[in-house]
């Protein structure tokens, strides 16, 4: 299959979407119209000013630019790039819904509701006591589950100062682990690319805050050892997260609270379906054991006694916030439909048809894939062609490609999670795009991707120099 | 299809996954698991599907228990009207099913939609680095101080914050800076403003940053901006200030008052009142480009010659840079990012500053008609406002504010005597009722 993505040529030379500025710019006195006296106001505004119309062709032809879940395959490695169903978009746009969050208790028992059966949902799902659904994103999570983690230690007295974290974890975690101050303890894999059980004992003593663990890891791969880990990690003291990042695989079959982990987040923008929106906003919920509850961010929502309503509560010794406010609830409320659309049978068929998509793709690729049984998601090898190479030229061929170049324990990484919602046929595209760049010519590899509206981006050249608005294009 | 119980966005049909199973060798799917026996779960949540009608009706029954009450709220989340074409535009799936834009080639439309985001935070605060996103305002003026804690050469450790400041932002800021040894301390106000000269006895070696707003929590025009901006630079500490995507479009251009980091909310553009769902904007002067966190795009060019957007400075990142990261953000508010660009786009430069002006103007107005009302007396500070102001009641505060929600109007208790009122373009139309109410009560 060839893909043309949508482009203009006018004699053969690309015509594009001019930048707003370009096509509209106005300047407009501030002050002047102002109530304010003139020493308190900026003296102009400039800035484009095109019609309606012109502002639906502009944002329509930029959207025909862009690759997405609804274009085809989109089997990014850790991403979790399922299909977000239509209906839960007119769910969130609810008018009743759209309230302020310092509203009272009493007015917004409706949203409050809604909040505590997402709660619950999550709980379920995850093996977990107590869920707050105040942080905005995974790493948001992560930040959130670690300095919980932390006020834990503290108020036990207990001052400790490392995390470990498997060489192959998301970038996210060593970074929220110097976010909240902790010293990063980076763990080697196991030949069998999953945690070392005898590296990690060496590893783990008096200082260790938590291991953070992800699990299937980042190659698909589910730590058999969990039992054990969670054992040597609670031995020493210490408290096991769970990244949630690929939650989607154990979906009904396994809970992170059932394996010994004692905090997790969920990223509902993988499992749960939420739109990924370009980058985001997602929603990183974070679930915790008992014994963490009561340092979650406040507030959290409960039922009140007796009346069958619901309130908000802070914790007894909560960590305080990390959001300014209760987080991205347009993603929570499309979070809490997706759940409750698929139940418990889809929730663990999603799963089911998550895991033999992956290897179902796997085996029709002719790249090999050195670590398994991988669950949803597998990292199979460019060998000797460059993986990133590969990737620019399977754009040609309708489908966006894998993660690239990570993780790093698989050289020239090329890390693919299909999810459950392509069929045989779209896997079997996916395949032939895979093979076809594979076993593509150098040139071919290097020159590509020449069916998509650019060309190969010189990312040294924007890196180098910098120009980062359309101010900093018009001083050249 | 797979069964009535499987899920309705996988579309296998049995053959189809039987082929499949054939292909890799397994009898059936749970063959494929790798989960040991002891740490299974074989349970159930108790989640019983449901249909997508059902699930609508039952959702659209909660949200109508939410009380029907004309919100004058404010305090860090704003609404205002958001055009028609916001959400026809944003809602296009090539927009919102995507992801961030790794393979940049393909996704060239939402990087210069995020390009010319950049580039109106850039002419709305006179910086010349804007990011593409942060999760909200609290959490971008929690980045804002691990970033001074890194350019700042001395070893410092006091990020000072203005008394009235919106608490869970400052609970907020309090945990980004507790990971960087960081202490988060007040100084007083002045009427409403920040007390420059109390603030100058404070602001000593030991500040890595000043912040303050523009307007402030309680709405009012910061009035000395710059001579802050000074007490910052001689303490060598930075000047972060906070404002909002509406206000920026009237009020003094950070840049020219000596701002060197901009954060804030333009959730005020683009999202609905939502619950406190926000968009950070984090902009700074080009002396930190590689200290910025988040994502940026940046404009290169492609092989065939071509102006061409990516993302840039990835270095700065968590996924390459792991730890020595300068923040450990990855996902953002990129949609959110999009539709309030297109809201800017739609109002115009002419559009904007109206709206902003009218905040003003109708904030003036509700002050002066509540402050005709025996009994309350606003505003409470004598300076100018955006869309916000104190009204001080002689009554308690919190008795009002509920008399008042019974007849149908949400407002702000923020002391025993102390309520606060926002008018936007969302509510004007029913500040006659609020005042009649207010008499009614009170």
């Amino acid at each position: 299959m060839i893909h043309d993505q949508a482009r203009y040529t006018r004699e053969d030379e690309a015509v594009h979407e001019p930048l707003l500025s370009e096509k509209t710019e106005e300047s407009v006195d501030a002050s002047d119209a102002s109530p304010l006296p003139d020493d308190l106001t900026r003296d102009s505004l400039t800035l484009p000013a095109p019609s309606e119309p012109e502002v639906a062709r502009h944002y329509t032809r930029l959207s025909q630019m862009n690759w997405a879940i609804d274009s085809g395959p989109y089997p990014l490695g850790s991403c979790t790039m399922k299909y977000n169903p239509k209906f839960t978009e007119d769910v969130a746009a609810d008018p009743n819904a759209a309230v302020h969050p310092d509203r009272s208790e009493r007015s917004v028992q409706g949203s409050l509701e809604l909040q505590y059966r997402l709660q619950e949902f999550l709980g379920d799902i995850g093996g977990m006591d107590a869920v707050t659904l105040q942080p905005p994103a995974g790493a948001a999570g992560e930040l959130t589950g670690i300095l919980v983690a932390k006020a834990y230690h503290e108020h036990h007295g207990n001052d400790r100062s490392e995390v470990v974290i498997p060489a192959s974890a998301h970038g996210t975690n060593f970074a929220t682990a110097a976010t909240a101050g902790y010293d990063v303890v980076e763990l080697p894999s196991g030949e069998d690319g999953r945690v070392d059980v005898e590296a990690l004992e060496a590893a783990v003593g008096d200082d260790t805050a938590a291991l953070m663990l992800t699990n299937p890891n980042t190659v698909g791969l589910f730590e058999r050892d969990i039992t054990e880990i969670a054992d040597i990690v609670h031995d020493a003291g210490g408290l096991l997260y769970y990244d949630g990042a690929n939650l989607n695989a154990l979906l009904g079959r396994g809970r992170p609270g059932d394996m010994g982990f004692d905090v997790m987040h969920y990223n509902v923008h993988k499992t749960f379906a939420t739109p990924h929106g370009g980058g985001g906003p997602g929603a990183g919920p974070v679930g915790v054991v008992d014994e963490l509850a009561e340092f979650l961010p406040t507030p959290r929502v409960r039922k009140t006694e007796g009346d069958g309503g619901y309130e908000r509560f802070e914790p007894d010794n909560t960590i305080g916030k990390v959001h300014g406010f209760a987080g991205n609830w347009l993603v929570l409320i499309k979070a809490y439909a997706y759940i409750a659309r698929l139940g418990d049978e889809g929730l663990a068929d999603a799963a089911a048809k998550a895991v033999l998509n992956a290897n179902y793709l796997a085996e029709r690729i002719d790249l090999d894939v050195p670590y398994g049984p991988f669950h949803h998601e597998f990292a199979a090898t460019a060998g000797d062609r460059d993986a990133a190479d590969v990737a620019k030229r399977m754009l040609d061929f309708g489908v966006h490609p894998p993660t690239t170049k990570w993780p790093e324990m698989v050289p020239e990484a090329m890390l693919t999670e299909p999810t459950e919602i392509e069929g045989k046929s779209s896997l079997d595209d996916l395949a032939e795009a895979f093979n076809l760049a594979y076993a593509d010519t150098d040139e071919a590899l290097s020159t590509s991707p020449n069916r998509t509206a650019a060309g190969r981006i010189d990312q040294v050249a924007a890196a180098r120099s910098p120009r980062l608005s359309w101010q900093a294009l018009d001083e050249e | 299809m797979s069964g009535a119980d499987g899920s309705p966005y996988a579309p296998h049909t049995d053959a189809e996954t039987a082929a499949m199973l054939d292909a890799v060798g397994v009898a059936d799917e749970e063959a494929l698991f790798d989960i040991p026996d002891a740490v299974a779960f074989d349970g159930e949540f108790g989640i019983d599907a449901r249909s997508e009608r059902d699930i609508r009706d039952e959702c659209s029954r909660l949200f109508g228990r939410n009380r029907d009450l004309t919100e004058f709220l404010g305090r860090g989340h704003y609404g205002h009207y958001v055009p028609s074409v916001v959400d026809h535009l944003s809602d296009r799936a090539e927009f919102l099913t995507s992801y961030t834009q790794y393979q940049p080639e393909i996704s060239q439309g939402f990087l210069q939609a995020l390009f010319e985001y950049q580039s109106m935070l850039v002419e709305l605060t006179g910086l010349e680095v804007a990011n593409c996103s942060m999760y909200d305002a609290a959490t971008a003026l929690g980045e804002a101080a691990t970033l001074a804690d890194r350019v700042r050469s001395t070893s410092g450790d006091v990020v000072l914050v203005p008394e009235q400041l919106r608490e869970g932002k400052r609970a907020v800021l309090e945990n980004y800076c507790a990971g960087a040894d960081l202490t988060v301390e007040s100084y007083p106000m002045d009427d409403g403003n920040a007390d420059v000269d109390a603030l100058a006895e404070r602001a000593d070696a030991d500040a890595v940053m000043v912040y303050a707003e523009n307007p402030t929590v309680r709405g009012c025009v910061e009035e000395r901006l710059a001579a802050i901006g000074e007490v910052a630079d001689d303490a060598g500490a930075l000047f972060t200030l906070g404002s909002d995507v509406v206000s920026l479009a009237v009020l003094q251009e950070p840049a020219s008052v000596g701002a060197d980091v901009v954060v804030g909310e333009a959730g005020a553009l683009g999202l609905p009142t939502a619950y406190g769902m926000g968009l950070g904007i984090f902009a700074c002067s080009d002396d930190f480009i590689r200290q910025v966190p988040g994502r940026l795009v940046g404009a290169s060019e492609d092989a065939r010659g071509d102006r061409a957007f990516t993302l840039t400075l990835q270095t700065r990142e968590q996924h390459i840079r792991k730890e020595r990261a300068t923040s450990n953000i990855c996902t953002n508010q990129a949609w959110v990012a999009l539709r309030a660009a297109i809201h800017a786009a739609t109002l115009g430069p002419g559009g904007l500053v109206d709206l902003a002006n009218d905040c003003v103007r109708e904030a003036a107005d509700l002050a002066e008609r509540i402050d005709d009302v025996v009994g309350a007396a606003a505003p409470v500070h004598d300076r100018h406002h955006v869309r916000e102001f104190a009204v001080h009641v002689d009554q308690p505060a919190a008795a009002v504010a509920e008399d008042l929600e019974t007849r149908g109007f949400a407002v702000h208790v923020i002391g025993e005597h102390l309520l606060q009122v926002c008018v936007t373009d969302l509510n004007a139309g029913r500040a006659d009722d609020l005042v009649a109410a207010v008499e009614e009560v009170i």
